[in-house]
């Protein structure tokens, strides 16, 4: 790539909110007053010492923070290579990382008056996150998620109701979390007055990559100086696996200028990138979708293609747009993973450590299973394991007992 | 630069009416019904011709644009099937304004000098694109207008006296006014918001303002039309066209009169209206 390097990798989005090419502000005119309001509230927000403060208050005493840097004693010795450690963003309330996001995005939401708040979900991680933060603070919550994925990931479904949220099951497109995207959107152009859109990834329109990314930054900056603390010194490589990218955008984005750290990004590559899959830097192009541009899954007429993966949360044709800048500047490497390769690391972990992941992370975890060994005993790698699979026992105890594919 | 819609207009208001705008898919529901649809407008009354660009992901279009959508896709439509669409239209009409509909990433892929190179000789006067606004100026607002294209921007509810300066700035053929904060096909507007949504407009701008979105009837019709330069009716003529398709979604011989016999209706209505007050 014939791409100058920047002098700091954590200097963007510029003041339109792009990132190299990617990024930007492609939404109807209806929303765009509202963007720049968004915009307005959490540069606001962010020099606002109390507003940082009631963060952290939430965020050690309802979210359960600081998550623990775990050393995964008997994965590093299964895989006789380097030293792995786990973020454990799954031992978070509601079990995932999504819950970092959406409290400062509800906090956002607060300060700006609106007393309704819809989002989309995938896996539903980040609608439970976001029915129980709304139910916390007394908000209304409408979550959109593809009807696919309300079949597939029922726990979540059932929780995000007992938690008082509207879920609405979308049947349109291919009825996983684009679809539900799309049908958010609509909600918000058409609520646009008393509604805030609560946006679970690193994408949409600027400014939701650069505030989802700083609510989520506190995963990297936690690990940093977990890792001081414990080892005496910076880790060497991070592992993380994306669907829009926003787990990962949180462990990396503090380590972007420690040029010794190496940063491996995990696609979903479903039934392998010659078939159907959702790796968007392995099997798309930039183009323009909800909001921003990014590499995408498209055809020839710029139609956007159907993503497939195993793991609901990263069936998704897009990732964020930072993660496309720094696919292109060539800082961050993009790998990807099979739904089959992801189920047999849901497996290893579950028996080797105890501790049964996601089925996102666990797209992490397999990568990790061929990284780990190449490198040598003193190599310290982090793995992001973004969330706890208990919303996946139902249907991978399905599929390894044969009964789905 | 003297547009079809710009002569369209100047046409209109020397005869002191309206404008009735319609909207389908290019498409929709096969490539060779489409073009007898289009082809049968402007006998049925409609002044300026909207064509949707078919795709995948309709994010400001309520569940029957984004079914013609997907029956277009499905028959196989593309945007260079869209700009012969209009190629075919023009052999026998140099005079209707068309203006092209649709989302960004079509004509991105595409690439946007080719486009609009393409579009132009093809005979495309303006263009709408839902996805962006005047801060995205830049990636094909601006190009458009050097190529001789209208580039006709969305003004909404939300869009304040603020706001609508730099809304207004590099917005050409019309002003197309949003009815309501929603998606196509919801309910209808107030006519009086509207009245006075279109008077705060034309503070700002000497350009004509059709309204759209929310209008069914030839009454709603006649009812916007008395308050703008031009009304816009796109669901009701895809619902026309869709309630005349068989069961596995397919023209009948009844297709293309469903549509023309609707828009000739709503065209009445239209043209029943005072023209709005300059």
């Amino acid at each position: 790539m014939n791409i100058a390097k920047p002098n700091s990798y954590r200097s963007g989005p510029d003041e339109r909110g792009h990132f190299g090419i990617f990024g930007g502000r492609f939404v109807a005119e209806t929303l765009m007053p509202l963007i720049l309001d968004l915009e307005k509230a959490y540069t606001a927000a962010k020099a606002d010492p109390a507003f940082q403060a009631e963060m952290n208050g939430y965020l050690k005493n309802y979210v359960g923070r600081p998550s623990p840097l775990y050393f995964a004693e008997r994965l590093t010795e299964h895989l006789g290579g380097a030293k792995i450690y786990l973020k454990r963003e799954e031992l978070n309330h509601t079990g995932s990382h999504k819950v970092n996001n959406v409290l400062g995005q509800i906090m956002l939401a607060r300060r700006m008056g609106k007393k309704r708040i819809i989002a989309e979900t995938g896996a539903g991680q980040h609608g439970v996150a976001t029915a129980t933060l709304c139910a916390r603070f007394g908000l209304e919550c409408v979550v959109y998620m593809g009807a696919v994925d309300v079949e597939r990931q029922q726990p979540n479904v059932i929780r995000m109701e007992m938690l008082g949220a509207k879920v609405v099951p979308v049947q349109s497109g291919t009825r996983t979390l684009k679809d539900a995207m799309n049908e958010a959107l609509r909600d918000w152009v058409t609520n646009v007055h008393n509604t805030f859109y609560c946006i679970g990834t690193v994408a949409g329109p600027h400014p939701y990559p650069t505030l989802v990314r700083d609510f989520q930054s506190i995963i990297g900056n936690e690990t940093k100086a977990q890792m001081q603390e414990v080892e005496g010194r910076l880790p060497d490589s991070l592992v993380a696996c994306i669907g829009g990218g926003s787990n990962a955008m949180g462990l990396f984005h503090p380590f972007l200028d420690d040029p010794s750290v190496e940063i491996f990004g995990v696609e979903a590559a479903g039934h392998g990138l010659t078939q159907l899959h959702a790796a968007s830097i392995a099997g798309g192009r930039p183009g323009v979708l909800h909001g921003n541009r990014t590499y995408l899954l498209m055809d020839a007429d710029g139609q956007i293609q159907d993503a497939h993966s195993i793991s609901a949360g990263l069936d998704y044709p897009g990732i964020g747009p930072e993660h496309s800048w720094l696919h292109e500047i060539g800082r961050v490497n993009y790998l990807s993973a099979t739904d089959d390769e992801a189920l047999a690391a849901f497996q290893l972990l579950s028996k080797l450590e105890g501790i049964i992941p996601a089925l996102e992370p666990a797209h992490a975890i397999a990568k990790v299973m061929e990284l780990a060994p190449k490198r040598a005993k003193d190599h310290l790698m982090v793995v992001n394991l973004s969330g706890r699979g208990d919303k996946d026992v139902p249907q991978v105890g399905d599929i390894l007992r044969g009964k789905s594919k | 630069m003297t547009t079809r819609i710009d002569i369209r207009f100047a046409e209109l208001a020397k005869q002191g009416r309206s404008a009735f705008v319609t909207f389908l898919m290019a498409g929709d529901p096969d490539p060779a019904t489409s073009l007898e649809i289009i082809k049968a407008l402007p006998k049925s009354g409609a002044d300026v011709i909207e064509i949707g660009m078919p795709f995948t992901d309709p994010m400001a279009d309520g569940p029957s644009i984004q079914a013609a959508g997907l029956r277009a896709l499905k028959a196989g439509m593309t945007l260079k099937k869209t700009l012969e669409l209009v190629r075919g239209f023009r052999k026998d009409d140099n005079a209707t304004p068309i203006v092209l509909m649709g989302y960004y990433n079509p004509i991105y892929i595409y690439g946007v000098d080719k486009f609009l190179v393409d579009a132009k000789s093809a005979g495309v006067d303006g263009l709408i694109i839902v996805d962006l606004p005047p801060e995205e100026d830049d990636e094909l607002c601006l190009p458009a207008m050097k190529a001789g294209l209208n580039f006709i921007r969305l003004a909404t509810p939300t869009t304040d006296d603020k706001r609508l300066p730099a809304v207004l700035a590099n917005t050409s053929g019309f002003v197309y006014y949003v009815s309501i904060t929603g998606i196509t096909g919801a309910a209808a507007a107030d006519s009086s918001a509207v009245s006075e949504a279109v008077a705060r407009i034309k503070r700002h701008t000497k350009l004509p303002v059709c309204v759209g979105f929310g209008i069914r009837t030839p009454e709603t019709a006649r009812a916007i039309a008395s308050h703008a330069n031009g009304a816009v009716v796109g669901t009701a003529l895809v619902d026309a066209l869709k309630n005349s398709l068989d069961a596995d979604g397919r023209a009948t011989a009844k297709t293309v009169n469903a549509v023309a016999e609707l828009t000739a209706s709503l065209a009445q209505g239209v043209k029943g209206a005072q023209q709005a007050a300059e």
